[in-house]
């Protein structure tokens, strides 16, 4: 029997390693193979590049070899995978087909900048580790001018990031003595700052106390590169001297290849992650349709319940795990301080206040990630 | 007229659909959206005014909202 995931980000990292861990006793008497397939050999971690484009953390700290992270009962296939055959349970790898019983689709998010006209020529972002690397380059030799951060379409990866970017810019510049001749502008596609009215109440408070403006139902349609103005289908012109974009997301080119969907975006059961139509496929991480966070709390929280109940199905066992839409997201207020959300399917966040502890706490777990990657934590 | 069917999609799903289409369809064309998202009987309506296209109509069916947009510029 053979259990198969496709990607190697967070999600489908932890779920092999978990699956190893259950089954180890049948993977030993070779009952059972796990097969990891991913086109990339390292493991970013995402949430780092927030660190790395202010110089607080090198490559070195968010990347690591998949090789070391994984159980020594997965098996790992360094391939891109062309084509998901969800009906004939099969993936196409080149001229390769691999066939599974149990499939589990991570193949995340990724961003997709030159949808934007003119974006990828003046723009910049951190959505990604080349991006990141030059914006870590730009923030380092601004001199003071205006600063717009944009959220350019949702859904998109680490739904706070681009809030602690602006706050954690607000603080860069401060240190550096070039806030006063600065502004920092936040955009964003609907009618307050954050997806969650709560959170944005939070947020929206904060960015005023700090001098952060905000501009809301704005949704870019064209960068012009020569003028350095974002243009809006609301017919808004912001110029900028440094913008930072969050790009609009896709799903995988693999999803939209094999026509499980046009946008890359897996239909997926809320609770079970099972993919619509599928009783052997599950989808997890980014990769899914949920209304729920692209992030790798939600990932990892994922990734529990999929092993748990693919191994109890191996084992004969009932197979009673539930996502109920549990994420846990960081927020950095500042170099200083962070708060908190805990949030899902029927619960609303609440905060505490901004403090040290809770910074610290992410501090740490920047360093402590690699454990949850292989598992332990 | 071309159609979202946005009901069981949370906010602002319903709203970055319309937004999604507006910008492919051409001049003129009316998008009917129907959304059982509560949130997107106040929302969509104020981004449609601040955008500049038109509210056709907004009406609450049985469970969802029907909400229909003319795109004018």
């Amino acid at each position: 029997m053979n259990v198969t995931i496709v990607g190697g980000g967070v999600a489908g990292t932890l779920t092999a390693n978990y699956l190893a861990t259950r089954l180890r006793d049948e993977v030993r008497r070779k009952e059972i193979e796990i097969t990891l397939i991913s086109d990339r050999d390292k493991l970013l971690y995402e949430p780092g590049l927030l660190y790395l484009i202010f110089n607080r953390l090198e490559e070195k700290d968010i990347l690591r070899d998949l090789k070391i992270l994984l159980d020594p009962g997965v098996k790992f296939v360094f391939k891109r995978a062309d084509k998901i055959d969800l009906e004939n349970r099969e993936i196409r790898l080149g001229d390769e087909k691999l066939s599974y019983d149990y499939l589990v689709i991570a193949t995340g998010s990724r961003i997709v900048p030159e949808e934007i006209p003119g974006l990828t020529k003046t723009g910049h972002w951190f959505y990604n580790l080349d991006g990141a690397v030059r914006l870590r380059d730009e923030i380092a030799k601004f001199k003071g001018g205006k600063i717009v951060v944009s959220v350019m379409g949702v859904p998109h990866k680490c739904p706070v990031a681009p809030i602690e970017v602006t706050f954690l810019l607000h603080d860069f510049l401060k240190i550096h003595g070039i806030r006063k001749s600065s502004e920092i502008i936040y955009t964003y596609p609907i009618n307050r700052v954050f997806l969650m009215e709560s959170v944005s109440e939070l947020v929206q408070n904060l960015f005023t106390e700090k001098g952060i403006e905000t501009r809301t139902f704005f949704n870019p349609i064209e960068v012009d590169a020569e003028k350095r103005e974002v243009l809006t289908l609301e017919g808004e012109r912001e110029r900028f001297d440094l913008l930072i974009s969050i790009p609009p997301h896709k799903g995988s080119k693999v999803i939209i290849d094999s026509g499980i969907s046009d946008d890359g975006w897996v239909p997926t059961d809320r609770y079970t992650l099972k993919v619509k139509g599928h009783d052997n496929a599950f989808a997890i991480g980014d990769t899914t349709d949920l209304p729920v966070s692209k992030a790798g709390s939600v990932a990892h929280f994922q990734a529990e319940v999929v092993a748990e109940n693919i191994s109890a199905e191996i084992k004969g066992l009932p197979p009673t795990a539930r996502y109920f839409g549990k994420a846990m997201c960081f927020i950095e207020t500042s170099f200083n301080e962070a708060t908190y959300i805990w949030f899902d399917y029927e619960t609303q966040p609440k905060f505490v206040k901004p403090n040290k502890f809770t910074h610290w706490m992410k501090i740490a777990y920047n360093r402590m990630f690699w454990l949850t990657a292989r598992g332990v934590l | 007229m071309v159609v979202i069917d946005a009901r069981g999609s949370y906010c602002p799903g319903p709203l970055m659909e319309l937004i999604k289409t507006i910008k492919k369809v051409p001049l003129g064309e009316k998008i009917e959206l129907l959304s059982s998202d509560a949130s997107s009987a106040k929302d969509v309506p104020e981004w449609v005014k601040r955008a500049g296209h038109e509210l056709v109509e907004i009406k609450k069916e049985e469970d969802y909202w029907r909400i229909v947009v003319k795109k004018t510029k």
